[in-house]
């Protein structure tokens, strides 16, 4: 008797363990089990018809960005963020990508003639890159280290704090081969 | 009438180079396995629906891609790898049954059992108290329910 006393509020506590964890813990956040392993190879060709491969920047620090002029107001924030920072770092071995994922043409060229965006950036036609790089929303960044691994995965728009912080790091890491 | 017929004529012709184009995939995959692999992976743009589901265009994508999978010869357990290895499980509607995951499974089971359990023991104690109740009433000597018969009558 004294047991069922004791039972009933002890029953309760791995219910409110469990509910205390589930909801801090956003169903949008999915940890990618890419983060840490190399980054998938792609091969698409920019809007203005140049080869995009990952393996043309390899040795850089790589900052892939998957976006789409649809998606606003996220990427619409991040494209200043973005141009801005590509401008800054460009001459220090840092490129940035742009993968355009279903969209049209004339909407993407629309975007980027808008915000005057000079990095490369490729349509992602068919959705293979993105289904490759585990992408489920835009926008998506990853940051892929000179030795080609996917170093970080940030959802959601790119600030200028992230992306200084995030590029600098793996740019004091050693390893430029 | 003859115009209908030209029309009709004029669709077919027009139609046929398409319909033999599409029957002349590299390898013909069962359409029935693309749905197979894709009813298990859950849209990454809805998130309540499954890939076969879906109306989006990232999940029509991503059928797209299995049947390309397919028909480059992986098997439907290969399919379904290549997207875990991008998604991690959370692209799986129904969780593996290993490890942590056990958890999902068994937990509804043993809360059931649990209940009925519980349910069970409540019951027989219940059911028990109200047998014994009444059994030491009906313990009155000869003597004393003479005495109540008698009263009863007296009464009446």
């Amino acid at each position: 008797m004294k047991l069922w006393r004791w039972l009933i509020p002890l029953a309760a506590v791995p219910v409110l363990a469990l509910l205390a964890y589930g909801f801090r813990v956003s169903p949008r956040d999915i940890p990618s089990p890419l983060v840490g392993r190399p980054a998938p190879a792609f091969a698409l060709s920019t809007l203005d018809g140049a080869p995009m491969t990952l393996e043309g920047h390899r040795g850089k620090v790589l900052i892939l960005n998957f976006w789409a002029s649809w998606c606003y107001p996220a990427c619409y924030e991040e494209a200043p963020v973005l141009e801005r920072n590509w401008r800054g770092y460009r001459d220090r071995g840092v490129v940035v990508v742009g993968v355009d994922i279903q969209d049209k043409r004339e909407a993407a060229e629309k975007f980027v003639a808008d915000f005057g965006l000079t990095f490369p950036i490729a349509q992602d036609l068919k959705g293979t890159v993105s289904v490759d790089y585990g992408v489920y929303g835009v926008p998506e960044t990853f940051f892929v280290d000179r030795q080609g691994r996917i170093r970080v995965k940030h959802v959601g728009a790119v600030t200028d704090d992230v992306f200084r912080k995030t590029v600098d790091r793996l740019l004091a890491e050693a390893g430029a081969p | 009438m003859s115009c209908l017929i030209a029309l009709l004529a004029a669709v077919i012709v027009l139609a046929a180079p398409t319909l033999r184009a599409s029957g002349q995939t590299a390898k013909p995959v069962n359409e029935d396995v693309v749905h197979e692999v894709a009813v298990q992976l859950r849209c990454v743009v809805c998130q309540n629906l499954s890939v076969a589901d879906s109306p989006s265009e990232m999940a029509s994508q991503m059928r797209a891609i299995i049947r390309e999978r397919l028909a480059a010869g992986e098997s439907p357990a290969e399919v379904q790898r290549y997207f875990v290895e991008r998604y991690g499980e959370w692209i799986l509607l129904a969780p593996p049954r290993r490890g942590f995951n056990l958890l999902v499974w068994l937990l509804p089971f043993v809360a059931v059992l649990a209940g009925l359990a519980a349910a069970a023991m409540l019951i027989r104690r219940w059911t028990r108290r109200a047998r014994t109740a009444p059994t030491s009433p009906v313990t009155v000597d000869a003597a004393m329910s003479e005495r109540i018969r008698r009263e009863l009558e007296r009464e009446s």
